[in-house]
């Protein structure tokens, strides 16, 4: 095995622990903290299915920004979107060609939009990073860090589409590299191609993963635990307690 | 008549360019010891702040998860930063939500998460936005989330329902942890503990000023409408804001609900033990001191031996009514399950008016030509009636049923996407002034437009604060300060109190 493929091989598993472990730990954090007091945003849905609904809205039409920002929201979308997109054209390269799951999101159709999606991506991102030099606004809020996690993802993005379009790799032989990773294989790691091109994409990836737990991608799961969004509005007839709320020893009281 | 430039009304909606540090020379007067004391904080600022903030924040995450969801998920999008009226009125960019938001959340970045931590020990925290605590950062955030009114407008435009005034009151509850409190608010609270109300009214003022209060309304209507205090067997405990009691113009909606109890035939009294709906203790994010104002009512309920609670006309108060007795002073099983708990007085009326059961002459409000403020707790922290948005279609009834004349403002400007009054959430106080006046210029702006459309002359709103807030800054936009009233001074005026039957 050549030492790239060892590195890689390594920095991948190590990148795929942190975030898995990152981002369930942020989960189990942000399901286990009370939520003393109910505070939705109202109109709010007065069922379980009404906020059900609710955030699903939020989550696929983005549409609390849609009512802020169409700019914000344009760009927005058109990224996260696309990234859906190029997450399915990427499945090839986890799953096995039986897997159970090609039939139900249409493969060629994955392929035809996710290879388009890289384009759209980038725009999308351009327009962010635009916002956020040109806007004076938005430029006042902007941390050196919410400059670099744009241009990762688009250096991401944009090595992808070179792959795709101009400097194309063995893909049979990235494929054989992953699976082999994916199935545990170890006794039998696959060679990884060694195109520069390919090196900088995957380790561009390794720090997103790295950085995704500990920063504010976090808003990927967070959005789901938002209490203005996901709570009923049902207060006087539901009685709600939790926390502070339920157990009156408790010493810190914020509301 | 100011030392401030009043923001010029324009005719469309202009967002400013920043101007930072233009609000950093407001801030209100600090407690004295005795009001933090008075209300279980520090008389002053402790030896060891730094420590205690940061412990405290790691204590307050752990028990609030929108406060631990909120700090760690904004993405910076930018989406919030027009929509708050302190930076629309002030051009200050530390009044933009997420710039208020982070204030905190950098402090919180640099103890409480890796990347802060790891570039603090660089040296370089500033890079993924974090920050130390230094007193610096502490007068901001004395200054600056004392320049949030708790309004959550920004929360209905955030992607993630992020809402400022959940970090504004944890902010706040961190400075009286340390021992800074605002003078206005702990004040307020302390006398709300001593004696039952906000304004310091002791049983028999009270007592004194509502039979005043009878003898006026029988001089203007011949008719003896009861204004009774520590009824013991009512049917229904009246908690409605203090400023109803005195001020100008909350006094006519308090006749207002007089005369519609009169007319329903619907017992009532006043509690002068709970004689206050208000409950500053949700702006200073205190649970304990809201808890502890909060059970005054519940008290007051069960000694009077009352079925119902109507909450009177008050913004916050129907926040904490609404959302946060059930929670705090509940289970009501001692009250009648057959109404609302609690119930709004808007509720009540509107439901009287359906069933026909109040004599009305619209003819009677003729003279005014009349819009409503959607007041920002009313709106985005509470509901009225069983469906989702019977905050802002029962009030509208209402008005539509006892006036002929009502015309909405903009509609960017209503119903959920209300703009604060500017002198909510703690900061109706005269140290504010130029705050609360640039504040405000949002809603005079929209206020302009039905004003010169359509001859608006009655400003309506439901929020005591509301009410003083607008009698204070309309005469800076030569508006006149006389045209803010009640919704209720409004049913007060059509009501037929000797015709019936």
């Amino acid at each position: 095995m050549s030492s790239v493929t060892m590195l890689y091989a390594v920095l991948l598993y190590v990148a795929f622990a942190v975030l898995l472990i990152g981002v369930v730990r942020k989960i189990v954090i942000y399901a286990r903290t009370p939520q003393p007091l109910k505070i939705p945003t109202t109109p709010a849905p007065v069922t379980k299915a009404g906020v059900a609904w609710r955030i699903a809205k939020e989550v696929t039409v983005f549409e609390s920004l849609f009512k802020s920002s169409k700019w914000t929201w344009i760009f927005g979308w058109m990224f996260h979107l696309s990234l859906l997109l190029a997450f399915f054209r990427h499945l090839r390269y986890a799953l096995s060609p039986e897997s159970f799951i090609w039939p139900i999101i249409n493969l060629e159709l994955v392929q035809a939009l996710g290879k388009y999606a890289g384009f759209a991506m980038v725009v999308g991102l351009l327009g962010l990073i635009g916002r956020r030099i040109f806007v004076d606004r938005v430029r006042y809020i902007t941390s050196p860090s919410d400059h670099l996690m744009l241009l990762l993802i688009i250096g991401i993005a944009t090595t992808g589409l070179l792959m795709t379009f101009v400097e194309r790799i063995d893909v049979i032989m990235l494929k054989s590299f992953l699976l082999s990773l994916v199935y545990f294989d170890w006794n039998n790691i696959q060679a990884m191609p060694t195109d520069t091109i390919l090196m900088i994409h995957l380790g561009l990836v390794i720090t997103l993963m790295f950085i995704f737990p500990i920063s504010k991608l976090l808003h990927a799961p967070g959005v789901f635990f938002s209490p203005t969004r996901n709570q009923v509005d049902n207060p006087r007839e539901h009685r709600h307690i939790q926390g502070w709320t339920a157990d009156d020893s408790a010493t810190s009281k914020p509301v | 008549m100011a030392d401030f430039d009043v923001p010029v009304l324009k005719e469309y909606p202009v967002i400013p360019v920043i101007q930072p540090g233009s609000m950093a020379h407001l801030s209100p007067f600090k407690s004295k010891p005795d009001h933090n004391t008075g209300i279980g904080f520090p008389g002053e600022l402790v030896d060891d702040w730094h420590d205690k903030a940061i412990a405290k924040i790691g204590d307050m995450v752990k028990n609030s998860r929108a406060l631990q969801v909120f700090l760690d998920i904004c993405v910076k999008c930018g989406a919030c930063t027009d929509k708050c009226h302190y930076y629309l009125g002030t051009s200050d960019p530390k009044n933009m939500p997420v710039a208020r938001q982070d204030l905190l959340r950098k402090v919180y970045r640099r103890h409480y998460t890796f990347a802060g931590k790891f570039f603090g020990a660089l040296g370089i925290p500033g890079f993924v936005g974090a920050a130390d605590l230094t007193k610096e950062v502490l007068d901001d955030w004395y200054t600056y989330f004392h320049q949030c009114s708790q309004c959550r407008r920004c929360s209905v435009f955030c992607p993630y329902g992020i809402d400022t005034a959940e970090i504004s009151m944890a902010a706040r509850e961190i400075m009286d942890t340390i021992g800074i409190g605002s003078k206005y608010n702990n004040e307020i609270i302390v006398k709300a503990h001593k004696i039952g109300n906000n304004l310091g009214l002791p049983e028999p003022a009270l007592v004194n000023t509502m039979e005043g209060l009878e003898e006026d309304v029988k001089d203007e209507t011949g008719i003896d409408v009861k204004f009774p205090v520590d009824v013991k067997g009512a049917d229904v405990l009246l908690i409605t804001p203090s400023a109803d009691f005195f001020a100008e113009p909350h006094i006519d909606g308090l006749i207002g609900y007089a005369k519609v109890f009169h007319q329903a035939g619907i017992s009532w009294t006043l509690s002068s033990y709970a004689s206050e709906a208000a409950n500053f203790s949700m702006f200073i994010g205190s649970g304990d001191n809201l808890k502890k104002q909060a059970m005054r009512i519940r008290d007051a309920a069960i000694d009077l031996g009352v079925k119902r609670i109507v909450a009177g006309e008050c913004g916050h108060a129907w926040r904490v009514a609404y959302n946060f007795w059930n929670t705090l002073i509940g289970p009501f099983d001692f009250l009648d399950p057959n109404y609302p708990i609690p119930q709004h007085i808007c509720e009540l009326t509107h439901d009287l008016i359906a069933r026909g059961a109040l004599k009305i002459d619209k003819e009677a409000n003729d003279h005014r030509i009349i819009t409503f403020h959607d007041s920002c707790n009313v709106s985005r922290a509470s509901r009225m009636g069983n469906i989702p948005g019977g905050q802002f279609s029962i009030p509208r009834d209402i008005i539509k049923s006892v006036a002929n004349n009502f015309h909405d403002m903009a509609p960017e400007t209503i119903h959920e996407n209300t703009f604060c009054c500017g002198g909510g959430g703690g900061l109706l106080t005269d140290d504010l002034v130029e705050l609360r006046v640039k504040g405000a210029m949002p809603r005079m702006e929209a206020l302009k437009h039905v004003i010169d459309d359509h001859g608006v002359n009655y400003l309506t709103a439901i929020c005591a604060i509301c009410k003083s807030q607008f009698s204070k800054v309309l005469p800076y936009y030569d508006f006149p300060m006389d045209m803010i009233g009640s919704l209720h001074q409004l049913v007060s005026t059509a009501i037929q109190l000797g015709e019936k039957d």
